[in-house]
């Protein structure tokens, strides 16, 4: 898997339009359920990300993971940006310059593990763990991008009928049943979006 | 800040909102006075409700002292957002701040008190913690 400057920064751009489009979307799942500002925080974050190319995509990608990961720490807020920006620093720190999909195995082992450090969550929390999770296994398994999209849109819906345990969303108790958790809506966007392009990369 | 507080644990308070921040750093000021560095922050970096990683690591900056500081929180993402700027902080300084798990306003009250009669950054920490639990 090594993307060229092209493909890194069609990456960038994917992910970023991934959120920013289902922004409203995503405030509104999280109005049900959480303090509404999901899909705004998301947005300014992933804007924030895409204001740092093309200089972002000059870099490395482990490197321009940790970047992406930064950027979205201090621009995302709410407790989503520490997580997902944890997810990528973690990943870009994880993955060699040059990387195999083995690489990427073991890189979003160590990523979900810090997400789950950070929040002190685990899996069946109702929480972007529970997408995490499931779309780590199948990447492991050696699914193929329809796969790991499909498992990953699949794993948010089953965030559906939970109880959320962590984050404000467990404040309502039994009636956050029910609802979609926001945050395991946009990790399963980018992981459609994410992908979608390294699909297309590796074939052409 | 003067520099016999410089001795004192600092307190800072993080909230979703700069009101409930900047109230709770008064009420903070009424009770210690100028004995403790004390700094606040809330609101995310576009002036709406929530915290900010660089927020939050400035009013770190501000109530830094040798002794350590205690950050009290809010809900949520004012907590993980803390835990993050602790661990973005110059490896001396990562072990003398410790985010506190106590009620934001009664446990800064608390904080302070115990800071300013000279305790330590553990004894601040479990004063505020112990306090309500």
């Amino acid at each position: 898997m090594s993307l060229d400057r092209v493909a890194r920064e069609k990456l960038v751009r994917a992910l970023a339009e991934s959120v920013i489009q289902h922004a409203d979307e995503l405030t509104s799942l999280d109005q049900a359920i959480g303090d509404g500002d999901h899909g705004l925080n998301m947005k300014r974050g992933f804007e924030a990300v895409l204001a740092t190319l093309p200089g972002l995509a000059d870099k490395s990608l482990p490197e321009m993971l940790k970047a992406i990961g930064m950027t979205l720490v201090m621009k995302v807020g709410g407790a989503s940006g520490p997580l997902v920006g944890t997810f990528f620093m973690e990943l870009g720190k994880a993955l060699p310059e040059q990387s195999i999909r083995a690489d990427l195995v073991a890189a979003t082992a160590k990523a979900i593990d810090a997400v789950k450090a950070r929040g002190r969550s685990e899996a069946g929390q109702k929480t972007l763990v529970d997408v995490l999770v499931p779309v780590q296994v199948v990447l492991a398994g050696g699914g193929d991008a329809n796969a790991i999209a499909a498992e990953a849109a699949q794993a948010a819906d089953r965030t559906t009928p939970m109880l959320a345990i962590r984050g404000r969303a467990s404040f309502l108790g039994e009636r956050s049943i029910g609802h979609m958790d926001p945050g395991s809506r946009s990790a399963s966007l980018l992981i459609g979006a994410a992908v979608e392009v390294l699909e297309f990369e590796a074939n052409s | 800040m003067n520099s016999s507080s410089s001795g004192n644990v600092g307190i800072v308070i993080v909230s979703h909102s700069p009101k409930i921040a900047e109230g709770a750093a008064d009420m903070v000021r009424q009770m210690v006075g100028n004995a403790v560095p004390l700094a606040w922050t809330g609101g995310d970096i576009d002036g709406g409700l929530g915290t900010n990683v660089a927020g939050i690591l400035e009013a770190i900056e501000t109530a830094w002292s040798p002794a350590g500081v205690a950050v009290l929180v809010d809900l949520g993402g004012a907590e993980t957002n803390s835990e993050m700027a602790v661990e973005m902080l110059p490896e001396d300084r990562r072990a003398r701040v410790v985010v506190c798990n106590a009620p934001v306003v009664e446990g800064a009250v608390i904080a302070a008190t115990e800071s300013s009669g000279g305790s330590p950054l553990a004894a601040v920490k479990r004063s505020a913690e112990e306090f309500y639990a």
